[in-house]
């Protein structure tokens, strides 16, 4: 019964959530309308029993994508305004687009078929929730079975590190920066210099 | 749950070498770095020679595996003949394309030590793909490698075109990456398995009904993908813009060590899981073949840039490699082997001869800049007129050979009308190739290139424009190795 309604909680909040993303007029709001949907979905997979899925969703997609997106669309002044003009224009041929994939969708899940022997031959079964957690199972064999594309991964991110230093890094001349060994050499007699003023006069 | 075991890292031996010797010379490299140009340009040179030195070490350490087929990591990275074989020719490819690049990356201010260690994990990317049994393995490698050809491709960042040919590929190629993973997904979801080996006892188990739709779907997406990295017609669009954009050197390296390397996924995807599916998917192939040929013929005649003109020249190629695939059994993979392996000589050699054109101690890339080239540079025009007529497919040079075993093939399968359109599309082709000849030797020598030719560049010429000419007097290891490969591949 609560699960129930949990569920129609954070369903019905979602979409109506992602609805408002779309429409909203300010996109900082729309932005905000994201991070509201991630927050629903990731309820979703808690009550799935996926939590795994669901705090990966939380740290990574509202952690860092949707802050990512609010400091773009700070950043960058685009006029929201103009973008959404002609949009009843294209409405008609974009709705008609829009049945025509519906269209071929349900055709698709139609014909849905799915190998006879896909059961059988399944890589890594997922284990019963009874048994161990999922974090701890995908943490059992991520270390072990699929250690290679693991370490494959962290290549793949040492390369984009590298590839990001390579191109926007500079040498400039140009910036100040501070050198402790030069200001500790430095003595008083080099840096301050004594004049006698004259009353009445500048130097 | 039992203990895992320590896995097996014999089969991926080379592969943990070239990334250790990566991850050390970028060590190397940021520790010795200085504000000082001249120390930059000494370090760029140490670390050039020793990542040679590592590309061909790792060259050694794969040939010591030659022989039988081992796994490692629960089956998803498999190291085989058809591997090993594919293995030496990026590798040669990748240390040879280093040595003829330095002397240009100097002269152009572009010396910086990140050069090389990204051709290595490009080339480890590379091996990755060649050695991939599973379908995530085969991304990852894919990915590693095209990240690392990004970045290169953009190397000389305050260049308008070379950034631009950054940003082209990256867009094109996370595009090409999306529907490869969109595929791969499908196969996933419809099979229950990621896994290469599973996958082919699967679809042989099949029945007469075949596999669901939803197979035939993410297969047609993951050739589609494969499609843009080998960059065959329809998928080209990027190439010549990416080539003529890209710092010379960067074109030779993409030229040939990620063609080839492309190309040899292409053919473990397509034989090895999916070879009981031929049948569904030997008209695609045959279709993006005959279109690369014609579009790769015809296109390059306008070409004023000798690198666009290559560009076009290399889709040609894929186009003829292809051919080979098409046919889909053991004598098709071995010629297409055969010409991937004549295609590096052929392709190193050109660009080396590229990289030696310089008028003021400036770089020139123009077809009409090469005009006198055969008075003022005698043996560079003899070595470009052996690479063209190679390239153009004229017996006995090497490229006659690489076509006749691919065209052979497809005669046996009684693909006929492959053959033909191959053989006219060649005919066509080596009007461009020869107009290059005519254009070295004949037209009047304006303002000549520049003298002398780098050391480096010339022993690189010499080498590969013997291999050009010899290949017709002693032909056996190649041909019996590729053979040997092929067979690994389905035996496997």
């Amino acid at each position: 019964m609560i699960e129930a309604l949990a569920f129609y909680m954070f369903a019905c909040t979602a979409v109506a959530a992602a609805v408002l993303v779309i429409s909203a007029k300010n996109p900082v709001h729309s932005v905000l309308f994201l991070i509201l949907t991630f927050f629903n979905a990731a309820g979703l997979f808690v009550l799935l029993g996926a939590e795994f899925l669901a705090m990966i969703l939380v740290v990574v997609y509202v952690g860092a994508v949707a802050v990512l997106f609010m400091f773009v669309v700070m950043m960058l002044d685009i006029n929201f305004v103009e973008l959404r003009q002609g949009f009843l224009q294209y409405l008609p041929i974009g709705g008609l687009i829009g049945i025509v994939l519906l269209v071929e969708l349900l055709v698709l899940v139609g014909g849905w078929t799915i190998t006879a022997d896909a059961a059988r031959s399944a890589v890594a079964k997922a284990p019963a929730p009874e048994v161990t957690s999922n974090t701890h199972a995908l943490g059992e064999i991520i270390y072990t079975q699929y250690i290679y594309l693991f370490q494959a991964a962290g290549l793949v991110l040492l390369v984009a590190m590298i590839g990001a230093i390579v191109l926007t890094h500079r040498h400039r001349d140009s910036v100040k920066k501070q050198n402790i060994g030069d200001q500790l050499a430095r003595r008083a007699e080099e840096a301050v210099e004594l004049q006698k003023v004259d009353i009445g006069k500048g130097i | 749950m039992a203990n895992a075991q320590f896995p097996d890292l014999i089969p991926a031996i080379p592969e943990l070498f070239l990334a250790g010797i990566a991850m050390a010379l970028l060590m190397f490299g940021v520790f010795q770095k200085g504000g000082r140009d001249e120390q930059n340009v000494n370090v760029f040179r140490v670390i050039s020679w020793m990542a040679v030195i590592g590309l061909v070490l790792a060259l050694l350490l794969t040939t010591a595996l030659s022989g039988g087929r081992l796994v490692a990591f629960g089956n998803i990275f498999v190291s085989d003949g058809y591997a090993v074989f594919c293995k030496v020719l990026v590798l040669t490819g990748s240390a040879s394309t280093l040595i003829i690049s330095k002397g240009y990356l100097e002269r152009q201010g572009l010396a910086r030590f990140e050069y090389p260690i990204l051709v290595i994990f490009a080339t480890l990317g590379m091996m990755m793909m060649i050695s991939a049994n599973d379908l995530i393995s085969l991304y990852l490698g894919l990915e590693m490698q095209s990240l690392s050809l990004y970045v290169i491709a953009a190397f000389q960042r305050d260049d308008g075109r070379s950034t631009e040919a950054g940003l082209k590929y990256f867009v094109l190629g996370a595009l090409a990456s999306g529907m490869l993973l969109y595929g791969s997904s499908l196969v996933y979801g419809f099979a229950g398995t990621t896994n290469f080996d599973t996958l082919a006892k699967m679809f042989t188990d099949a029945g007469p009904d075949g596999p669901g739709t939803g197979i035939i779907f993410g297969i047609v997406f993951i050739l589609a993908g494969l499609a843009f990295k080998v960059s065959a017609v329809p998928f080209h669009m990027w190439t010549p813009d990416v080539y003529e954009g890209a710092p010379t050197p960067v074109t030779a390296f993409f030229a040939v060590a990620p063609k080839i390397a492309a190309l040899a996924l292409f053919m473990r995807v397509m034989v090895g899981p999916f070879g009981d599916l031929l049948a569904q998917w030997q008209q695609i192939v045959v279709f993006i073949s005959v279109a690369s040929m014609i579009l790769g013929a015809f296109a390059a005649i306008n070409q004023r840039n000798i690198k666009r003109l290559m560009a076009y020249s290399s889709i040609g190629h894929v186009g003829f490699a292809l051919v080979g695939l098409a046919v889909g059994n053991e004598a098709g993979v071995r010629a297409v082997l055969i010409y991937l392996t004549i295609y590096l000589f052929m392709n190193v050699g050109t660009f080396a001869c590229i990289l030696a054109m310089r008028r003021g101690g400036r770089m020139v890339e123009g077809i009409d800049d090469l005009a006198g080239f055969g008075k003022t540079h005698p043996m560079a025009a003899l070595a470009l007129t052996i690479f063209m007529f190679s390239m153009a497919g004229i017996p006995p040079l090497a490229g006659f050979f690489g076509k006749l075993y691919v065209f052979l093939a497809a005669i046996e399968a009684q693909l006929y009308g492959l053959a033909i359109i191959g053989v006219l599309t060649s005919v066509v082709g080596s009007f461009y190739y020869l107009r290059i000849i005519r254009i070295m030797y004949f037209d009047d020598v304006e303002d000549p290139l520049d003298k002398p030719v780098d050391r480096d560049i010339g022993i690189i010429v010499t080498v590969t424009a013997l291999v050009m000419v010899l290949f017709f007097a002693y032909p056996a290891p190649v041909i019996a190795n590729a053979a040997a490969a092929a067979a690994s591949l389905f035996a496997g």
